[in-house]
């Protein structure tokens, strides 16, 4: 590796222990993907410090605190080393539990103190708590070409792709170090080479809104994984909430960390541009028929139409979604056999809270929740069985890991379950 | 009967070695396990036991722990690294690994969980080594080597 006198610095000790272990860690990553150099970045999102009960349990020799687990844990120290406050623009991705609604959603006393413990530990360090999956929503949108290292992947997939920034899938490790750094390996999605699209995806049905959009990205998930999709055709209304869960599907049911559409997405004023020197590897269409066997996979996993749970925010809800959801709500009340949980982040909900969104939402029956979402937390109604979502990232999930049916449509067609009781979405 | 029905190319030699790239240091010698899906982190496995718990994968109640894992990289969420880093903790890691497609996902689980790991291998791994056989991987070298059948 090349590095600068600066990263020599650093990895020699100049400033301090934790920021030699975070160099070391970074170097051996940097030559494990076969990486010659860093780039610098000042802007790093992840999971510092985060600890449950085994983490926190096997350094507890150790003294299981803060301190203890960054250095054991994230920097994969033999050693404990003072932890400083980090150098880059470093935010938290989403937590695990609602800062007030707790214990709403069945977390003990124990979990909530070591939350509590957590945060402050973080916010002490300098780690801003956006705690949410959508930071871009939140406060932290990056520059078009700014070098980041980013946690989610379906952050990383909305940086790369309606930005135009530049980040790899990062790992809880590499982001710690990163922000004590200011580094991360030259590899991958920082590298314009890189960046050109691989296959074609020909869009021959209409996809306007965003339950559309979702299932459109779940299908270029499907058909290109982890290859870059160049995607052409009849997509329309592009926004930021059409393309956050367009991403999120994507990155869900591939692995897609970077997409163009032709005319709409900043590296890809023309199909040429997208491809850059590559010929497409493959050809996909999606048409009626393509729709409907995405639709129909969204809902396997859904038999008995007595819902029991209803869950929005998938990635984390923005202020229109909210207002969307407030306004079908507005006048009705959850159904008592039903349940619904509304995500979004904590900067959200502040507005959230001053438009009144949240009192409706309340008045209905309703949460209006943060930091996290049911699969993170693992958090649904006790007694769930059933659950309806408007996210195809979450149907992805939640049902496989909380063992519960799933059913996948529209926002207005979960509301209506929610307040019936009832799933009776179907495919227009 | 289980893992990837690889090819069964090398019926004459009885030790095959393969050159690649070695991306963490060490030497680890054991037994093969083998798929030719990629296997996620959160979701996929657990890493208190070291088992594969993706419902439709074909590894799917095996275990990984004290293995020579042979696949193709990771796939699935950002923290594949952590899951596997807890392994190490946890003692069910893999002695080493040997994967086709590198991600930061499989290069930085392999440096956290500290075992040697090669990519980049001249022949296809998926051709030559099965279920069973005993796998030498040497990290510093970046040498694959393979007894078929196991412990002769």
């Amino acid at each position: 590796m090349q590095l600068t006198a600066e990263e020599r610095a650093m990895l020699d000790g100049a400033e301090g222990a934790a920021t030699q272990k975070a160099m070391d860690l970074l170097v051996r990553y940097a030559d494990a993907l076969g990486a010659e150099r860093f780039v610098e970045t000042d802007n790093v999102a992840g999971v510092p410090g985060a600890a449950h009960g085994f983490l926190k349990d096997y350094y507890r020799d150790q003294g299981g605190d803060y301190n203890a687990i960054f250095s054991l844990f994230d920097l994969d120290s033999d050693e404990v080393v003072e932890v400083p406050r980090m150098k880059a623009f470093s935010c938290h991705l989403q937590g695990g539990m609602d800062p007030d609604l707790w214990r709403e959603q069945g977390m003990s006393e124990t979990a909530h103190d070591g939350f509590v413990y957590d945060e402050e530990q973080n916010a002490e360090h300098g780690v801003q708590l956006l705690k949410t999956c959508t930071p871009y929503v939140a406060g932290n949108v990056p520059a078009h070409g700014e070098h980041c290292a980013w946690m989610e992947s379906s952050a990383v997939v909305y940086c790369n792709s309606v930005v135009g920034a530049r980040t790899n899938t990062e790992g809880r490790e590499s982001t710690s170090a990163a922000m004590l750094t200011k580094r991360i390996p030259y590899w991958g999605y920082h590298c314009p080479e890189y960046r050109h699209g691989q296959h074609a995806i020909a869009v021959e049905f209409p996809v306007g809104d965003v339950f559309e959009w979702g299932m459109l990205g779940y299908f270029v998930g499907q058909s290109v994984e982890d290859g870059i999709p160049v995607i052409t055709g009849a997509i329309s209304n592009p926004s930021l909430i059409r393309h956050k869960h367009f991403g999120a599907a994507a990155a869900s049911s591939g692995g897609v960390e970077l997409y163009h559409m032709v005319g709409i997405t900043p590296e890809a004023p023309s199909a040429a541009a997208a491809f850059g020197p590559n010929l497409p590897e493959q050809h996909f269409v999606y048409d009626a028929a393509e729709r409907r066997r995405i639709y129909e996979t969204l809902n396997a996993v859904g038999e008995c139409e007595d819902v029991d749970y209803v869950m929005l925010g998938c990635p984390h809800y923005s202020i229109e979604q909210i207002a969307h959801a407030a306004q079908l709500i507005e006048g009705r009340k959850v159904h008592e056999n039903s349940a619904l949980w509304v995500f979004t982040s904590r900067a959200v909900k502040a507005v959230a809270d001053r438009n009144g969104h949240t009192k409706t939402l309340q008045d209905a029956g309703a949460y209006l929740m943060t930091d996290t979402c049911s699969a993170i937390s693992q958090a649904i109604p006790e007694g769930t069985r059933v659950a309806a979502l408007d996210s195809a990232k979450q149907v992805h999930y939640l049902p496989a890991m909380m063992d519960i049916e799933g059913w996948y449509g529209t926002t207005a067609e979960c509301i209506d379950a929610a307040c019936t009781g009832r799933w009776a979405g179907r495919l227009q | 009967m289980g893992g990837a029905a690889a090819m069964r190319v090398d019926t004459v030699d009885t030790v095959i070695m393969l050159q690649g790239r070695g991306i963490t240091r060490g030497i680890a010698e054991g037994e093969a396990l083998v798929t030719t899906q990629t296997i996620s982190g959160w979701g996929g496995v657990n890493p208190m036991t070291g088992t594969v718990i993706e419902s439709r994968h074909e590894l799917k109640g095996r275990s990984f722990a004290g293995k020579i894992l042979v696949f193709p990289g990771g796939k699935g969420s950002s923290g594949w690294s952590a899951i596997f880093h807890m392994t190490r903790l946890a003692g069910t890691a893999p002695l080493a690994m040997v994967f086709t497609q590198m991600t930061p996902k499989v290069a930085l689980g392999a440096v956290v969980m500290r075992i040697p790991a090669v990519t980049d291998l001249d022949r296809d791994p998926f051709g030559h080594v099965e279920d069973g056989d005993r796998v030498r991987v040497d990290g510093d070298r970046g040498e694959v080597t393979i007894w078929k059948g196991g412990c002769g």
